[in-house]
């Protein structure tokens, strides 16, 4: 992967000017190419990583595993993509193994959650069997811890 | 450096015994002193600090919590486990390209500092004249003094990158000269050597029948050529002390394990001195090691891939700044130029702590040719290098 992405992939804050620093090349370049790729669709956005579980929020989180028939023409992916407008539906995964599509959902209740199950999601035509599970509590999530790991003090003056 | 905490004042309680006369002679190091200016300070940012900034990978880690789980905590043989021997055969051959005999020519050491003290040890005879580049790392002129040999450093400088050439090592030689030290990457002036000097300096050791000693701690740590060893020269495995370890690649300082690969009758003479004065490495950190060889070689791409960027930050904002400072090449430190202000490195150093409260090793800590400069370590957070930077403009403006 290009540098530039992996780091945007880390911090997306970093300045063009500070990214330019790093990877030694003029703030000019860096920014044609974060606008480059914004353009062509490898940058979908930019986001803070929240760690929810220190908010009071109304707010449940369900995985859901999905069966689907594929259908003769568009396979997959058509059902995908209506699953897919739901603003609840945080991801979207189509899968190997004995199931075919992993939902990331959220809602403000456990019932929320069971009403777009049998509502919404059992109802498509195609989906042939739903698995829920709700999510307890975030470690980690991002690629990153939701509880900062304790880090030893160095001394301040080594060899 | 439990005892950095005493009060500065405590005078040293008079002993009825007098210290041997040899450590007499070898004055303390330039760092410890820094280290006590700087103190238990904790409003500071530090660029002194000569370890990684990373946690020791958590896989790593992992190994040696698994292995004490599974009751590892026993002596180990004397050269150090034959599994990690193994792992250690197979990483200098496809690294360095140089083949060692896990049985004979390989042994497991406390860090480098415990591998360059038993190289010293093992083939100095008092009054032996040990060739050495400066700025150098603290312990090498110690250590030979230690060793009863007589330390002889080669000033090298930015004229030069702080390279060693045949030249230099010419004027310095003499009949008394057995050994030759090499630290590159260097600590602290961040040079390496490029494929021509080592050639020469292997040319050089090769003709008057020197014993190499290069500590290739930082190897893994090289941004813009691959590295080259001295080992893999012609005629050199032969007569070369090869010393490595993982607390600079895989953020292991704590850990405390290096290597020391030689010839047999020199590996042998080095094991003599260890089994009798530490046995064996410990071996925790020895289940760790493995582990880093076997599959840390993500960790050292991801590592080295951050270090190369706060290097060119920190290299960046120095030359905005207007100090000049050869590239480094390697490790983690950049040594700007900062003998044009008037100021001995030592007051630069303390001044620039206490005005700007940013500490940085005055280059006079590395031998009397480091004096004029400054040792930055970019170990550190990069938005902390920024500050320091900007401090540094500040700084170097007012003076
Ligand atoms: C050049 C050099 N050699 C050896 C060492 C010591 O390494 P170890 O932790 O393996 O004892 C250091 C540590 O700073 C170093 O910079």
């Amino acid at each position: 992967m290009d540098e530039l992405l992996r780091l945007l992939k880390t911090n997306a804050r970093a300045s063009a000017a500070d990214l330019a620093a790093m990877l030694n090349l003029s703030e000019e370049a860096v920014r044609e190419r974060i606008a480059d790729y914004e353009k062509d669709g490898t940058i979908r956005g930019y986001q803070a990583i929240v760690n929810d579980d220190r908010l009071d929020l109304d707010r449940v989180q369900a995985v859901i595993e999905v069966k689907i028939t594929p259908e003769r023409e568009g396979g997959f992916d058509r059902i995908a993509s209506r699953i897919g407008k739901f603003p609840e539906v945080e991801s979207l995964f189509l899968m190997s193994g004995t199931y075919d599509l992993l939902v990331f959902l959220h809602g403000r209740t456990l019932r929320d959650i069971a009403a777009f199950v049998s509502e919404k999601l059992a109802t498509i035509e195609g989906v042939v069997s739903t698995s829920t599970h709700f999510m307890l509590k975030t470690y980690k999530t991002n690629g990153v811890l939701m509880d900062k790991e304790p880090t030893d003090e160095r001394l301040k003056v080594t060899p | 450096m439990n005892d950095s905490k005493l009060p500065h004042d405590a005078l040293p309680v008079p002993s009825r015994f007098d210290i041997a006369k040899h450590l007499q002679a070898v004055p303390r190091s330039g760092i410890r002193d820094f280290f006590e200016i700087v103190g238990t300070r904790k409003d500071i940012i530090s660029l002194s600090i000569g370890e990684p900034d990373f946690p020791t990978p958590w896989h790593i880690r992992e190994a040696s919590v698994y292995a004490l789980d599974r009751g590892a905590t026993a002596y180990t043989a004397n050269l150090g486990l034959l599994e990690l021997r193994r792992e250690i055969a197979r990483y200098t051959r496809e690294s360095f390209g140089a083949e060692y005999d896990p049985g004979s020519e390989i042994l497991v050491t406390v860090g480098v500092s415990e591998a360059l003290d038993l190289a010293l040890r093992a083939v100095l005879n008092p009054g032996d004249e040990v060739l050495y580049h400066e700025p150098c790392y603290v312990s090498y002129a110690p250590l030979v003094q230690f060793a009863h040999g007589v330390p002889v450093p080669v000033a090298t400088s930015r004229d030069n990158g702080f390279r060693l050439d045949r030249a230099m090592l010419e004027a310095k030689l003499t009949p008394r000269t057995r050994v030759l030290m090499l630290n590159y990457p260097n600590n602290p002036t961040g040079a390496i050597l490029a494929p021509d000097n080592t050639r020469d300096i292997a040319a050089f050791a090769c003709e008057h029948n020197l014993l190499v000693v290069t500590d290739e701690i930082y190897s893994e740590l090289t941004y813009d050529e691959p590295r080259c060893s001295i080992v893999a020269e012609p005629g050199m495995k032969e007569r070369t002390i090869f010393l490595n370890g993982f607390s600079k690649a895989w953020a292991m300082t704590g850990f405390r394990v290096g290597y020391a690969c030689a010839p047999p009758d020199l590996t042998e003479a080095m094991m003599k001195i260890h089994q009798y004065t530490m046995l064996c490495a410990p071996i925790l950190s020895q289940k760790a090691a493995i582990e880093a060889l076997r599959s840390g070689g993500n960790d050292l791409a991801t590592m080295r891939e951050a270090y190369r960027q706060r290097r060119n930050v920190l290299r960046k904002g120095l030359e905005d700044i207007g100090l000049p400072c050869v590239l480094p090449g390697g490790a983690f430190y950049a040594f700007p130029y900062i003998g044009d202000f008037g100021l001995s490195s030592q007051e630069f150093a303390v001044r620039f702590l206490e005005e700007e409260k940013v500490a940085c090793v005055p280059g006079s800590a590395f031998g009397a040719s480091g004096e004029g400069y400054l040792r930055c370590a970019y170990a550190a957070d990069l938005d902390d290098i920024r500050e320091a930077l900007r401090r540094l403009a500040a700084f170097a403006g007012r003076l």
